[in-house]
């Protein structure tokens, strides 16, 4: 299948190229801020035309984020992210799609189109910035806010269960799946350098601070004392080691996965799962998504790659086809086919 | 043919033809290829067809009940209002539609379908064939099925073929009737069943053996002969409004160069315009079957934010939820063509039956001061034009427009002179030069207010848009209240300055007739044809019909001043009156409005303006 790749700039850009006149308003400390870096940082690395890419977000705090990168961009309305950018993308595929959005515009509001864009696998690279909270109307839960917590909607506790977004993207067919975390940016920019080299929707699920309705809503896994133990850094084709001293590991038994300290009870490095982010059946894929501490490290980097056709790869092809083989070649031909008679 | 005698032939303007049935015997395609027939034989035509709402209702009851309407003659501007042949397959839908037959009608039955069980199964007591209930009628009983089965003998037993083939009998009397030939039929007959041969003999002989019975009928005295229209030299074809729409959406985009981008999701009765668009890959269309209404609508804003002509089709309840979208693209000033093919509302409504359901939505329905282009197509055959005009004024000024047509016109059929490309009006987008210094997003050419599409992957242009408001002409984001208004004065003026491109209203009629009838979209052929009734009889009677709605035509005001009454003909309770009540309240109005998801019959609008005449 052809290709429809994008085209690459002449000149070697830098982060500068990328940095837009326009004040960012996110609050200070608000983990944003890494996200902006991280992807002004990847950008030139990526190496596209800078009038190729093309930012779409709802509305969020999350959702400013085209303001901020001297890209062309899009700022639409609340959810709908997914929709305008899979138009943006089937209407001009040589145009590297980004889309920013929230765990309230992508999980809530625009869950219907979050999971469509992902089974139709359309070239988009979408960040989801999770801070399991709604931040720009100040404080309430979110679909991925936890069981329990206290917020400005829930005094007495949430009673609702949340989404764990790697499972529903999974679940929806995603072909890419990756979490990053934003007191990593060096990791972040592989991930998201990864993201845009796939084909086919792309879903990086950053854990993002809120430090303001949501402070420290992470730090099961970001705290210095915990982050060791509580996080496993995938990298395609190495053994999932994890600790301080890499001396733990995931392994299967009975089905399920489970965390291991080597050298104990005569655990060796064999034992212990290799990644592989290509494979097609996402069965593996989808217990690593759901692994979470205190028993098990969450997994970040990233989990699934899986090679599909694109929607938009599809689209041409057809039209492509279609002009090849039909009669129809202009409007005048439409409108003189079938059944038609003159009037003298 | 090898009649038996020759019957008196009697000249007709004009007749209405029913064809009724259950959902599987096959009316649609005896309607068609009747009036597909008498299209190329020189008569104008409106067709309409009337489906059930269930796809799949039991067999046999007034639910299933199928039809289709064919209006023939020398000049038709609607589908009829009561029919003059009645062609009923089975009981249920001799139950069902014999209300909409003229009396003194020829009724043609299947008198074999009317067995026990049928008949009570369509709701009857008795047996309609002979209780005296069809005396006022011409009642034809023809032993359809028998008969069918009959001249069938020598090519097949098969009782299935012989049951699908009684429509073809039916049609064999109907060209009788009308002295039609059965040239082009059999051709397209020949043609359909290429790979069958035995089938298009099964149809054709099934046909010649309706007509050879009807010729031997004595109930039938005579054979109509309906003079050929004095329609205006060229090539036609027959064309559903929907198809139409669809086919000026696409020649929009060849005449513009911007490429088609539909969004839409399936909804009754606009889901057509989506299947053929569908169609249509080999002219670039690109078609984006959404997972709702409002992915439908943003991906199209998407695709127009990318450079595309961008498309969203859909019926009222699909309209209300694009509502916060289309605020979206009144804000970020992008073309986009929003087809609304009006249904009975509110809610699902009446999804079969047609109304002027959403014009308050299309004027109205958004938050804000969110302005759109309101026009509005009156045939089958005109939505090709509306919706090129759509697209081109959407595209020249920047800003949605809503198309309302209706699903009368989206179902109903017509003949359409075939128009060449060349002819059509050339479409200038305003599309931003690479790389050029002074572009700036919101910057407006100082005449029309329109700004500037830069599309992106062009060099030089990057920029962001969205719904927040902008700073006039660097296009940031601004909360200043001074801006604001400026910005919203701007959207609205920029919408207002269309009226300088759109043709000015005109009137069928004297310019200071003692009644001016106004009405708008859809019911133009009716409101037409019982005006011109009036004005032959040399009533003093006016009409104006409108297409575009927001903006009014600049001469509005000089239309309907001048006329001692006014009256706003509506298939709603009132949306257009009060509109002009609203933008010209200098004049007084009265207003005709039906609500009952049937279109206007000609007569009760002719009763209607008599009375307003005849008072003192
Ligand atoms: C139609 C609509 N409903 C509600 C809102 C109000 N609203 C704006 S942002 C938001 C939630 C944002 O949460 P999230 O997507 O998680 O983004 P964050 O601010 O946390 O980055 C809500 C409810 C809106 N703008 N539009
Ligand atoms: S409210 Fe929270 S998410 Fe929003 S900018 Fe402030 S810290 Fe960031
Ligand atoms: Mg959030």
């Amino acid at each position: 299948m052809e290709n429809y790749t994008v085209e690459r700039s002449k000149v070697e850009l830098t982060k500068e190229d990328f940095v837009s006149d326009q004040m960012v308003k996110w609050c200070p400390g608000c983990g944003d801020h890494a996200i902006l870096s991280s992807v002004a940082n990847v950008f030139p690395k990526i190496g596209y035309r800078k009038e190729n890419f093309c930012l779409v977000s709802g509305i969020g705090c999350s959702s400013r984020f085209p303001y901020y990168v001297n890209t062309y961009g899009f700022h639409s309305i609340h959810g709908r992210a997914a929709a305008v950018s899979s138009g943006v993308k089937i209407a001009n595929p040589h145009l590297s799609v980004w889309m920013a959005t929230g765990d309230g515009d992508s999980l809530a509001i625009g869950g219907n189109h979050f999971i469509h864009i992902i089974r139709r696998n359309i070239d988009i690279n979408i960040m989801l910035f999770n801070n399991q909270i709604y931040g720009l109307t100040k404080g309430q839960y979110s679909p991925t806010t936890p069981m329990g917590s206290f917020t400005k909607t829930s005094p007495q506790g949430t009673i609702e269960h949340p989404f764990n977004p790697g499972e529903l993207i999974l679940g929806a067919q995603g072909t890419f799946f990756a979490r990053g975390v934003d007191t990593n940016p060096k990791m972040m920019t592989e991930i998201m350098f990864e993201a845009a080299r796939h084909d086919g929707t792309s879903v990086v699920e950053i854990l993002q601070n809120c430090v303001i309705f949501a402070d420290k809503t992470h730090a099961q896994i970001t705290s210095k004392d915990l982050r060791d133990d509580h996080q496993l850094h995938l990298k395609n084709g190495e053994p999932m080691l994890f600790g301080k001293e890499k001396n733990k590991g995931i392994r299967m038994r009975n089905s399920r996965l489970e965390a291991v300290e080597i050298g104990k009870d005569g655990i060796t490095e064999d034992d212990i799962l290799v990644h592989d982010q290509y494979q097609q059946d996402p069965g593996l894929h989808l217990m690593l998504a759901k692994m979470a501490p205190p028993h098990l490290p969450i997994a970040l980097g990233v989990i699934r790659s899986a090679m599909y056709p694109t929607y938009d790869d599809l689209v041409e092809e057809q039209i492509k086809y279609a002009k090849e083989n039909s009669k129809i070649k202009n409007m005048d031909d439409l409108l003189n086919s079938g059944d038609t008679w003159v009037i003298e | 043919m090898t009649g038996k005698t020759k019957k008196q032939f009697i000249e007709r303007e004009d007749v209405v033809v029913k064809f009724v049935g259950d959902s599987g015997d096959g009316m649609q395609l005896t309607g068609t290829l009747f009036s597909d027939n008498a299209a190329i034989g020189g008569n104008d035509i409106a067709t309409f067809p009337d489906y059930p709402a269930e796809i799949r209702a039991p067999h046999n009851t007034i639910a299933g009940v199928s039809g289709f309407q064919v209006h023939i003659g020398k000049k038709v501007h609607t589908t009829g209002d009561l029919c003059d042949v009645l062609v009923a397959m089975n009981p249920a839908s001799l139950k069902a539609n014999l209300k909409w037959a003229k009396i003194g009608a020829t009724i043609i039955v299947d008198a074999d379908s009317f067995d026990e069980r049928s008949i009570e199964k369509a709701g009857y007591k008795t047996n309609p064939m002979d209780d005296g209930s069809l005396d006022k009628f011409n009642l034809i009983k023809a032993p359809v099925s028998s008969f069918t089965k009959e001249s069938l003998k020598e090519l097949t037993t098969d009782v299935k073929t012989a049951e699908k083939s009684r429509n073809m009998f039916a049609l064999g009397i109907i060209y009788f009737i009308f002295d039609r030939k059965f040239d082009t039929t059999f051709e397209y007959l020949d043609k359909k069943f290429k790979k069958n041969p035995l089938v298009s003999e099964i149809n054709k002989t099934v046909m010649k053996a309706g007509y050879i019975f009807a010729e031997n009928v004595d109930a039938l005295e005579s054979q109509i002969h309906i003079p050929k229209a004095t329609l205006e030299k060229g090539k036609y074809r027959n064309i559903t409004g929907n198809v139409a729409t669809a086919w000026g959406l696409l020649a929009a985009s060849e005449k513009s160069g911007v490429p088609l981008f539909l969004g839409s999701y399936p909804i009754t009765p606009a889901t057509e315009i989506l299947m053929e668009l569908a169609k249509h890959k080999s002219l670039g269309a690109k078609v984006f079957q959404a997972e709702d209404e409002i992915a439908g609508i943003c991906s199209a804003i998407g695709a127009s934010f990318a450079g595309s002509m961008a498309c969203t089709t859909t019926s009222g309840p699909g309209l209300s939820l694009k509502s916060e979208a289309i605020g979206l693209a009144v804000m970020t000033e992008l073309p986009l063509v929003i087809v609304d093919v009006q249904r009975g509302g509110p809610s699902t409504g009446l999804p079969t039956k047609s109304e002027q359901s959403d014009l308050y939505q299309a004027l109205f329905g958004r938050n804000g001061e969110a302005p759109c282009i309101v026009i509005a197509a009156s045939s089958p055959s005109n939505c090709f034009y509306f919706a090129f005009e759509a697209a081109k004024l959407s595209m020249e000024h920047m800003t949605p427009v809503i198309l309302l047509t209706d699903g009368y016109l989206g179902n109903g059929s017509q003949l359409f002179k075939i128009p060449k490309m060349a002819d059509l009006p050339k479409i200038n987008p305003p599309i931003a030069k690479p790389n050029d210094p002074d572009y700036k997003p919101y910057r407006r050419d100082p005449e029309t207010f329109v700004r500037q599409w830069a599309i992106p992957g062009t060099e030089g242009l990057r920029h962001r848009i969205g719904g927040l408001e902008k700073e006039n002409i660097i296009g940031t984001v601004s909360t200043d209240p001074q801006n604001h208004q400026l910005m919203v004065d701007l959207r609205e003026a920029k919408v207002q300055k269309v009226a300088d491109f759109i043709p000015l209203q005109t009137i069928t009629g004297k310019e200071n007739a003692d009644i001016l009838v106004v009405s708008w979209g859809g019911t133009q052929g009716a409101v037409l044809s019982a005006v011109e009734a009036l004005q032959a009889e040399g009533k003093s009677i006016a009409h104006a019909h409108f297409n575009y709605i927001m903006p009014l035509p600049k001469n509005t005001a000089d239309i309907l001043s001048g006329h001692k009454k006014i009256i706003v003909c509506e298939l709603n309770s009132g949306q257009f009156v009060n509109y002009l009540r609203m933008k010209h309240p200098e004049n007084q109005y009265r207003q005709f409005n039906k609500v009952q998801g049937l279109p206007f019959f000609v007569n009760e609008l002719t009763a209607a303006f008599n009375q307003i005449l005849e008072e003192k």
